[in-house]
């Protein structure tokens, strides 16, 4: 079976409107996983009984099952209670529920970096807690955070083509209907790991740059 | 005998469990060794080899896990090579994971202290033996924590394996919801078993850890 440029030019558009529901269900599912992970974090955080328990428990397990599972899961039992979202948001539930977890442990990690001096520091300075959080320990928690963040986002847009077993036309499941309907192979998956690495190789640059840029920022002051 | 509800879903889960075991354990033997092999080259003195291990990383992660599992099965095939679904699982998984793992390979031999080399080198020993004697066995302890935890990120990967046919627990999970219906039950037990996987392997990894410390040499001030 060889490579037929023309048939893979026919295709583009077909994998490239794919792409698009993939980016879609990537931010989406990334903007799920920072909130999540915030309220995942602040839990973890808390002093009342049994609620850091119950959000170490779920980060645990969120972290120890496969994500594959987990979009069955969300899928097939989420509508037996009755809750029915459209396959895409499905789909951004799953990959949120699944990243909050490694995310909460970003934030908790980033806040833990800022040496314990800077609150003892605030406290001698008498400023408010919302002073101490939102000028001394957010603006040094955060910058560190944001390369990890980054590598995230680039895990879980390497995860969306999960997403086309649980019926979303993301990408990678444009060219398994290419496939399936033509019974060729090699020009719709080879396309899709030429546009993965197209999207994610940069990106995993500009992550690289940021990491050096604020390590030397760190190292200076 | 009859299980009561849902617990007559097991036997065959559990058989299905087993060929999951067998891909992690195979997979996790060819990600060793080229995360060994490519790791090395990275480090390489000559540069043509330097890039190709480079090349190969950056392909591997740059794009998907389950796209190179269905390249390898669906394309493989046309250009003469035919392999049964279990080789597919364990050499794409293998491969996936391999190009993570020579990044901790990479990291852990720069680690080790220059002095190490020049010491080497004073004793005149080839490279070779440098490499064998002195540094290696200094980087393999700062190994253990990530290859432990990227054993479990493998044991969750094998999921993907049940979209090429493979009966692995995910496989069999698909099989019993077709067959009965009841889906959260059998989600919510593969879930449960591929934690009890996991959970285990992650303590033996930090048991393994904390037994190779004694190894380790006092830390320089």
């Amino acid at each position: 079976m060889q490579f037929d440029p023309h048939f893979a030019l026919e295709i583009l558009p077909a994998l490239l409107r794919g792409a698009i529901i993939t980016i879609e269900a990537t931010f989406g599912g990334m903007a799920l996983a920072l909130v999540g992970g915030l309220i995942l974090a602040m839990g973890r955080m808390s002093r009342a009984p049994l609620v850091p328990t119950l959000c170490l428990g779920y980060i645990q397990f969120m972290r120890n099952t496969p994500l594959l599972v987990q979009l069955y899961f969300v899928f097939y039992v989420l509508p037996l209670f009755g809750l029915t979202f459209n396959a895409l948001a499905t789909g951004i539930v799953g990959l949120g529920l699944n990243y909050s977890a490694y995310i909460a442990e970003v934030y908790r990690a980033g806040i833990d970096g800022v040496p314990a001096g800077q609150w003892e520091a605030s406290i001698a300075l008498d400023l408010s807690p919302r002073h101490t959080w939102t000028r001394i320990v957010l603006p040094q928690a955060i910058p560190p955070m944001i390369p990890v963040l980054g590598n995230y986002l680039i895990g879980m847009f390497k995860d969306t083509p999960l997403l086309a077993t649980i019926t979303i036309p993301e990408m990678f499941g444009a060219a398994e209907q290419i496939a399936g309907v033509t019974y060729r192979y090699n020009e719709p998956y080879t396309l899709v790991g030429l546009i993965f690495l197209a999207m994610s190789y940069p990106a995993s640059l500009a992550v690289r740059h940021f990491e050096v840029k604020t390590g030397t920022q760190r190292a200076r002051n | 005998m009859t299980w009561p509800h849902p617990f007559d879903l097991l036997p065959v889960l559990l058989q299905g469990a087993r060929v999951t075991l067998e891909v992690t354990l195979m997979a996790a033997g060819v990600a060793l060794v080229l995360s060994f092999v490519v790791g090395l080259a990275r480090l390489a003195p000559f540069h043509p080899v330097r890039f190709l291990a480079t090349v190969y990383v950056e392909i591997l992660r740059g794009t998907s896990a389950l796209v190179q599992l269905f390249y390898l099965f669906f394309i493989l095939p046309a250009f003469g090579i035919r392999l049964d679904p279990m080789t597919t699982a364990v050499i794409g998984l293998g491969l996936n994971l391999s190009a993570y793992g020579s990044e901790i390979v990479r990291a852990a031999v720069r680690h080790v202290d220059h002095g190490q080399w020049e010491a080497s080198v004073a004793l005149s020993m080839s490279p070779a033996l440098a490499l064998r004697r002195v540094i290696l066995p200094q980087a393999l302890l700062a190994m253990m924590p990530p290859f432990g935890n990227l054993l479990i990120e493998l044991l969750k990967a094998t999921s993907l394996v049940s979209l090429i046919t493979l009966t692995d627990l995910t496989f069999a999970g698909s099989t019993m919801v077709a067959s009965t219906g009841r889906a959260a039950q059998v989600w919510g037990l593969v879930l449960l078993i591929y934690l009890v996987m996991a959970l285990p392997l992650g303590w033996l990894v930090r048991r393994l850890e904390a037994r190779l410390s004694v190894y380790r040499l006092p830390v320089k001030t």
